[in-house]
């Protein structure tokens, strides 16, 4: 035994073992030990909150369903409705970031791209053109018609012959994953006074359209990997076989990747269920996500703990069971990004 | 049906988005195979339109908003220009107190502090500027590292340790992104190590420590808030065995800080945690073994081979935090609601607030300013740490 423990080097002694075991079962604590807090206070009664903690259900009080009851009965559908919205919101968003994402992905990791420099600046500089003719007056379709015009125009006839930089598949997904870096509050008011202008706040669409732009560099980021593994070969025969793009990326890549897609699915699922900042901005009641409503518990009723602990149970007991099953795909996801950067 | 090109041959030259080269008769066969010959750009143009109007306009018209002021009038706004007016109010004008902070006197120990800090960041600076070759880009590159480095220092100490100063939401978001991305680090590499071991009931660890990871952040700043509530929470005996009863860490200024950092420790850890053991597990076997023979310790194996073969994963886990900390906003919300007074405001609270507020323009400018402290933070940590640890490969 002992000649073993010295040649594996990831074999503890039994010293080791034991502290090894004693930081664990420390941190382990300190993982669950807020989560058995939040069930229990969930079968409180007010009584037992307030005359100070009791930590032993049956031993200490006596468990109460009133909260449960309270929160899915008689709130009903104040209750529903945030849910549903989370569910919904979250589901078609996470399936349009997947497709966006996807798409873009298998271009990136199949085609060769070289956008010249001056032509993606010149774009911008007509979209920016245009915004500054609607903000002056003219009528949008006509700005937007126009700023198309001239730079297709301008691409047909100066910029064939010019050269300058170009930009390569490489530089194109570093600008689509680059965009996480960007804090969200630096682009939220303008997404709002948009939402505004078309009168979509405080609407589901609104919310799947934001949550689609915010989740697409994660999307791309972790769907680059899974995209690299299939093999060239089945695609090329494929190809002879007399099947188009669309029918390799349909047929063949994406039933190939399918456990990559569903741990990205799901990845991204959980960053859409859990968001918060953006809900706050472009949300307040119709289109109400739950972390909203948890968090509005506090302004409306003070802290009536028993509440906001069912409250926050349901919202979280998705995402714990997604975090069970997901274990092993996170690490691999993480863990190949962060070696690519 | 016309033949299609190998899967592996570059599809085009020029621009992503070119004419057909020439003219197909208008069939549902021609139109397949030209969707088909397209399919480059069809593929990446729905992410590309995207990202371009709901990132890079949105963008662009926030800097113009930095730059303005915004009057919202019936049926619309009304937007002026006004030029840096905004940011001069952040940096000097009615907004200085709440984004920089209240400087304060510093007596003999904080100018120690000050000078001690300041000689080790240099030192640090010219050793890793000696690593290299001495050109213009360089040295330029370091002195401005340098300078920002200093001014930083100089407005932190000035603010927290300084008698009568108080640190604005500049400062205060500094403290989360560096001390708790440091503290997630630290905890995250020790317990990947134990879990890297051959222990029964590794499995069991991993999932558990995963958790707060996926756990929605605003209930875990609820969570928090249940837990370290002096009255009635579960730790209530012992704050008054200790003789803390009356003592509100809500409060306190740095009590609350401190609240909202350790929910973030207890939220990110997993992050670290997860990414530093699948690079443990994955380092090559090999090098450690030559080392057992070589006499080598645990310790001196850690230290000496382990961490510089995960050095490239852990930088890059680091890099992602920092990006990712600078957004930090749920926790102090809802945990604190910025309290007590300012004290816990991130810069995208700050920047929430003045929205509320209606004051789109400032708002906007301290969006911006986050945006280019991120940048400078991101760039400088890319160039002067991430691709030495990735580069010694």
């Amino acid at each position: 035994m002992a000649l073993r423990w010295r040649t594996s080097p990831t074999t503890p002694t039994p010293l080791g073992a034991i502290i090894s075991y004693l930081i664990l079962g420390f941190w382990t604590f300190v993982v669950l030990f807020p989560l058995y807090w939040l069930v229990i206070t969930a079968f409180k009664l007010p009584v037992h909150v307030n005359e100070g903690p009791t930590y032993i259900p049956f031993a200490d009080f006596q468990p109460s369903l009133h909260a449960w009851r309270y929160i899915l009965v008689d709130l009903g559908n104040d209750t529903l409705r945030p849910y549903l919205n989370t569910v919904v919101v979250g589901v078609t968003s996470s399936i349009l970031t997947l497709m966006f994402g996807a798409a873009a992905t298998y271009g990136l990791s199949r085609f060769t791209y070289r956008v010249r420099l001056a032509t993606a600046l010149l774009f911008l500089g007509f979209a920016v053109l245009a915004a500054v003719g609607i903000q002056l007056g003219l009528p949008w379709q006509l700005a937007v018609a126009g700023g198309l015009g001239a730079f297709a125009l301008a691409r047909a006839g100066a910029l064939r012959r010019v050269g300058g930089p170009r930009l390569g598949n490489a530089d194109i997904a570093f600008w689509m994953i680059s965009q996480r870096m960007l804090p969200p509050v630096a682009i939220v008011i303008p997404i709002y006074i948009l939402f505004q202008r078309l009168g979509m706040l405080d609407t589901r669409p609104a919310l799947v359209v934001a949550y689609v732009a915010a989740n697409l560099p994660i999307a791309v980021w972790l769907l680059r990997d899974y995209f690299r593994t299939i093999p060239l070969e089945l695609e090329e025969s494929a190809a002879i076989d007399g099947a188009n793009r669309y029918q390799i990326l349909w047929r063949i890549v994406l039933p190939l990747s399918l456990p990559g897609l569903v741990a990205t699915f799901l990845f991204i699922f959980v960053l859409a269920w859990n968001e918060y900042l953006l809900a706050l901005f472009l949300s307040s009641a119709k289109a109400q996500t739950m972390p909203l409503l948890v968090a509005a518990q506090n302004a409306t009723r003070g802290p009536q703990w028993w509440y906001m602990s069912v409250l926050i149970l349901l919202m979280i007991g998705p995402v714990i069971a997604l975090a069970i099953v997901l274990e092993r795909y996170i690490a691999r996801g993480l863990l190949l990004g962060a070696v690519r950067g | 049906m016309r033949g299609i090109p190998p899967v592996t041959t570059p599809q085009r030259r020029g621009d992503a988005v070119a004419a057909p080269a020439r003219r197909i008769p208008w069939s549902r066969e021609a139109l397949v195979s030209w969707a088909d010959r397209q399919a480059g750009a069809v593929l990446v143009l729905p992410a590309v339109l995207v990202i371009l109007v709901l990132s890079i306009f949105p963008l662009l018209f926030s800097l113009y908003l930095s730059l303005s002021r915004f009057q919202p009038v019936a049926g619309g706004f009304r937007i002026h220009f006004v030029g840096l007016l905004n940011y001069r109010k952040l940096l000097l004008g009615s907004e200085q107190e709440h984004f920089l902070g209240r400087i304060g006197e510093l007596g003999f120990g904080g100018w120690l502090a000050f000078v001690v800090l300041a000689a080790i960041g240099l030192v640090l600076l010219w050793r890793s500027l000696r690593t290299g070759p001495l050109s213009v880009s360089r040295i330029a590159g370091h002195t401005v590292v340098a300078v920002a480095g200093l001014l930083a220092l100089w407005l932190a100490i000035r603010t927290v340790v300084a008698t009568g100063g108080r640190p604005g939401t500049l400062v205060v978001t500094w403290a989360y992104v560096f001390g708790g991305v440091a503290l997630q680090f630290l905890v995250g590499l020790l317990l990947a190590a134990l879990c890297a071991q051959q222990l029964p009931g590794r499995r069991f660890f991993r999932v558990v420590f995963l958790l707060p990871m996926m756990i929605t952040p605003v209930g875990v700043a609820y969570t928090f808030r249940m837990l370290t509530d002096t009255g009635k929470g579960p730790f209530a005996p012992l704050a008054n065995w200790l003789g803390y009863a009356n003592v509100s860490w809500v409060n306190d200024p740095w009590g609350a800080r401190i609240a909202v950092m350790i929910g973030d420790l207890w939220q990110w850890t997993p992050f670290m945690f997860i990414v530093l053991l699948a690079a443990l597990e994955s380092q090559s076997p090999e090098p450690i073994e030559a080392a057992i023979v070589d006499g080598a310790n645990r310790w001196q194996i850690f230290w000496h081979i382990t961490l510089p073969q995960i050095g490239p994963v852990a930088s890059t886990v680091i890099l992602i935090r920092l990006i990712e900390a600078f957004k930090i906003f749920d926790m102090p919300n809802v945990l604190t609601g910025g309290g007590p007074g300012t004290a816990t405001e991130s810069l995208t609270l700050h920047a929430y607030v003045l929205w509320r507020s209606l004051d789109y323009g400032t708002s906007a400018a301290v969006a911006y300013s986050l945006l280019f402290v991120v940048t400078f933070v991101g760039i400088a940590y890319v160039r002067l740490v991430h691709r030495r640890l990735t580069e010694a490969l």
